[in-house]
This record gives structure tokens, sequence and C-alpha cells, in this order.
């Protein structure tokens, strides 16, 4: 079954295009990721997804749900993490969760199965305001309090951001455990190395989505030869690169460059070429791109176009 | 490594009651050097930080900044360091050309200093054309290049940037880390903290603290065989959890 259907959604606030016919689906017990950065649109999708915006245009259901005419419906059966904070700061992490199942009228008893996992993380804390937890913490509290209803999609606006790595990792375990309830995940993230993590994902930017796939396809479908080169000086290497002709496009990755070639060429060659300039060359090897790669290639494109245009 | 040293910390401690934020920590960095300072939510990299500026005391332990105390000597440390916040410290409703005046004014400098820095800003990041137009009008990317330019108008020995990219587009990431090359090849240290650990492969040497210490300090390259990881994430990750 869809658990959520977009169909052609526009929106614009006054001048500034947010979304411009934005189509996908995910189905229930996907992990789907949207990929971009901020003000790509991710959060207004977020908004209109769970009924607290409107689209210009074009048609969106949630569990079946139009997400117009039907949104009382959707409310009771969908759980959101707003990218913001949104718990109540002088709450305890006992009483917001508690608050939560109220309102969904149920009671944390009810469902404690479903949350148990995370809630028992932050559980010895449960006498603490929310508002005096770290970040860590209030992303677990925020996912228990989205979850405690026993929703059938998840709506999670960049949850991850700002939150440290080890953080990070624990919350996209957690994912995986509820996508195996049967729950699907709609999850946002600047991240672009979380995309691995997801079982489809759109790669977004402003209001435009660039490709959907699994990330796993999207790496095997990128034809363009890509190089990682390590040298001694990063910025001298960069700025010879860009001079050349067979250069289509070279930039920093970390203690790497990556550069993407025009024709495949010999990596030898290559390293031979940037020694001429007296740069020490480690290393000079074809790769696999990243989903970091592919966006910033596509991205690229995408720039050409608007000025073409 | 023959070269100056920018920063000198000893034992450096801060107590907050029962509570020790910053334990002990030692290490130097050296001029032109992009020191990448790393640590979980809660580590004490803020706190750490905040001394380094100036703005907090230790509780014990010693320091240095660009020659200056960092118990003595706090005010003229502000004078001689850059800061810069993910938060762009930029007003927005003021024009290009009147943030870097009103930094330059705050710093200090003579009218004719800030004449020549403004032209050599605009030039330098091509920015002529918008050279009146408020902030809130620009890219996001352009808009932190700025604010890096900005936060050196003083020609600081040192730049601290307290995780400048969350978030941001991974063409505008790039754009800026080209910018902090740029500024270590001429000889400005730069101090970064961030949660990306995949940014940390972009620093010459990184530190990481976990509950107020440091725990490692290397170059990337050496972290990782240290750790036995193939990136920093995986030494991130083994140092935190262990």
């Amino acid at each position: 079954m869809e658990a959520i259907t977009v169909e052609h959604i526009s929106k614009s606030y006054g001048d500034i295009k947010a979304l411009k016919d934005i189509n996908f689906n995910v189905k229930s017990g996907e992990l789907f990721g949207l990929i971009g950065p901020d003000g790509a649109g991710k959060s207004t999708l977020f908004r209109i997804l769970t009924t607290l915006l409107v689209a210009d245009s074009g048609n969106a259901s949630v569990v079946g749900h139009d997400v117009v005419k039907e949104y009382k419906d959707i409310r009771k059966k969908v759980g959101y993490m707003p990218g913001k904070f949104s718990l109540y700061q002088d709450l305890s992490i006992e009483e917001n969760l508690s608050f939560f199942a109220t309102i969904f009228g149920t009671t944390i008893e009810e469902n404690y199965d479903l949350v148990k996992d995370i809630y028992v993380q932050i559980e010895p804390f449960k006498k603490r305001l929310a508002g005096k937890l770290s970040g860590g913490m209030k992303q677990k509290l925020a996912l228990c309090c989205a979850l405690i209803h026993k929703p059938e999609v998840l709506f999670l606006d960049e949850p991850t951001t700002g939150v440290d790595a080890v953080s990070r990792k624990e919350f996209w375990d957690m994912l995986k455990n509820l996508k195996e309830k049967g729950i699907a995940i709609l999850v946002s993230t600047p991240y672009m190395d979380e995309a691995s993590l997801c079982d489809r994902i759109a790669l977004i930017q402003e209001g435009s989505i660039l490709s959907i796939d699994a990330p796993e396809k999207m790496i095997s479908a990128f034809a363009k030869p890509l190089y990682a080169i390590k040298t001694n000086d990063i910025y001298e290497t960069l700025l010879f690169l860009r001079k050349q002709s067979y250069t289509e496009s070279a930039l920093p990755f970390g203690e790497y460059i990556h550069l993407i070639t025009k024709e495949p060429m010999d990596e030898n060659g290559i390293k031979n070429h940037i020694k001429l300039e007296n740069i020490q060359v480690e290393e000079v090897k074809a790769i696999r791109a990243t989903i970091e790669d592919i966006f910033l290639d596509l991205s690229k494109t995408e720039e050409t176009l608007n000025t073409a245009n | 490594m023959s070269k100056a040293k920018v920063i000198t910390v000893q034992d450096l401690t801060k107590k907050f009651g029962d509570f020790t934020a910053v334990d002990a920590i030692t290490f130097d960095v050296y001029e032109g050097e992009i020191f990448g300072f790393l640590g979980a939510n809660g580590a004490g990299k803020t706190t750490a930080m905040k001394m380094l500026n100036g703005l907090s005391k230790p509780t014990s332990g010693s320091g240095t900044v660009a020659g200056l105390d960092v118990i003595k000597q706090t005010e003229k440390i502000k004078e001689r360091i850059g800061y810069m916040s993910q938060k762009f410290s930029l007003y927005e409703d003021l024009s290009v050309v009147e943030n870097i005046q009103f930094y330059g004014g705050v710093y200090g400098l003579s009218r004719k200093r800030i004449k020549e820095k403004t032209e050599e800003i605009l030039t330098e990041l091509n920015l002529q054309d918008v050279a009146k137009k408020l902030v809130k009008s620009l890219p996001l990317g352009w808009k932190q290049r700025l604010a890096f330019a900005i936060s050196m108008v003083h020609d600081p020995a040192i730049v601290f940037m307290d995780e400048p990219t969350g978030g941001v587009d991974p063409k505008v990431r790039r754009q800026f880390w080209e910018a902090i090359y740029e500024a270590s090849k001429k000889g400005r240290t730069i101090f970064v903290t961030t949660h990306y650990m995949d940014e940390a492969e972009y620093c010459d040497r990184v530190s990481i603290m976990v509950d107020g210490k440091i725990e490692a300090l290397d170059t990337p390259d050496k972290l990782k065989e240290q750790f036995n990881a193939k990136t920093m994430d995986e030494v991130f990750l083994k140092l935190v959890r262990n």
C-alpha cells in the first residue's frame, strides 16, 4: 500500500517558489529520505503532508486520505517531528510523553512496546525538564512523543541536524527498527552521508527534485569518470586542475580532491601532470561516486540550465 | 614542526560547581594551521573555546592565544582574534559595505584602513555589484564568505569558527573550505569546531574531546591509522563509545 503519494505539488510564498511540481510516493514500511540543503523546500513539503499548510496546486494523500479534505483523519494516523524542537520545555520527560499520549486518546502503557527501546535510554532522567536535556536526548524524547499514538506514517524533519555523530548513528538504528514494524518513514536531512541508510531517496534543491532512486542504484548509474586525488597542497592542486581542459569539475572532499573529467583518463597520467607543478602527489585513484558527488553534479547541471533559460 | 605556536594550552580546566566541564586539556596550535576541535554534544568544546576567546575565566591551568595570557589579558585577546559562528554575525538590514564598516569600527580601525579593507573585501569576494545591497538579499554562500572575510577585518592572528557550516549546501560548504584554505595559505590560523566528521578531514590536525578531556589529537590520517578506522566518523564513534 502507498503510505504517501505526492502528485504535482507546488507552493509559492510571494515570488519565491518553494516547491515546483513535486512527485513521489512512499510505501508502507519504507524509509524514504529527502536529501537537500537548507532552503530546498523540505520543511514546506512536510507541512503540506502533515496538513499544516495547503499547497497552491497538485494532490497529495497520506495513508489513503487526501491532505486537504480528510486532514482530520491524517492527523490521527501520523507522527510528526518538526525541525525545531517543539516539546514543552518546562514539562519533564515523563510529563511530555504522557501529555502527547493523552491528546491522542491513548496512554503510555498501551503503546509502550513501540517506544520502549528508545524510552529506556532517557527513562533514568524522566523527572528532568525537557528544556534541560542535551541535543541527543531531546531528539529521543521528540521521537517517543511522535510515536506514542502508534502512527502509520512518521514524518521526521531534519531529526539529526545539530546532533553529534554518536547520537546520529543511534537515531538511524532506531529508525531501522521502526521501519521493520511496518511504519512508513519520511525523513529529511542535509547530511548526504545519511542517504545510504534510506531505502530510497529524493535529492531536492531549490524546490525541485533532481533525482529519485535507491541510493545504490543512483551510485551505479553515475557514468562520469571520477578520481580521488591526494596531494600535499589541496588548494594549489584545485586551482591547477580547474585550468585544465580535461577537467569537468574539481572539488575538495576532505583530505582528497574529487576530479570529474570529460573523458576517462589514466590515473598515472593525471598524477604526472600534477607533479609538473611541483606538487607532491600521494595518490590518484578512480573511485565510485558518493551521493554527495551525485548531488553536486546534478545541482551543477541544474544551474547551467537555469542560466541558459 | 618549527612553526610558531599561536595557541598554547596547559592543563586548562573549567569547573561549574561540582561539574568539571573542561578537564586539564593541553595542546598547541601552530601558525597557518587549520585545527579541528571536535567532540560530542556536551563534551566541553564550547566552554573550552570560550576560555580561549577570553569570554570565560579558567578555574585552573594556563594558556596563551596570539601570545596573550588567557587569564590576565582577556580584553587584548578579543582584539587579536576573529570569531565566526553558524548564526552569521552579519546585520541583515545593513548593506554589505555597511557591515564591513561597522565591524571595522568595532575593532577600532582608522577611517583610512576601513576604506582600504572595504575595497579589498569587495574585490576579493567579487561583491562590487552588490556592495550597496542589504545582506539579507544575498545567497547563503555569499553571506558565509562575507562573514568569514569580516571576521578577519582587523587582521587577527587566528580565527575561531564555531560550527560554521551546519546544514548548508554541499556546494556552499566547498566554497567555504576553499576560502579557509586560502586564508591558511596566507598564514592565518583557523580553529574550527564542527559536528560533521567528514569535515574533520579537511583539517591539518584534529582534536577530539570526550567528557571534558582531549582523548585524541593528530592528523586525520594518523588518527584513522591509530584507531584502525576508514573514516573520521569511525574514529569518533570508537572513541566516544569506549
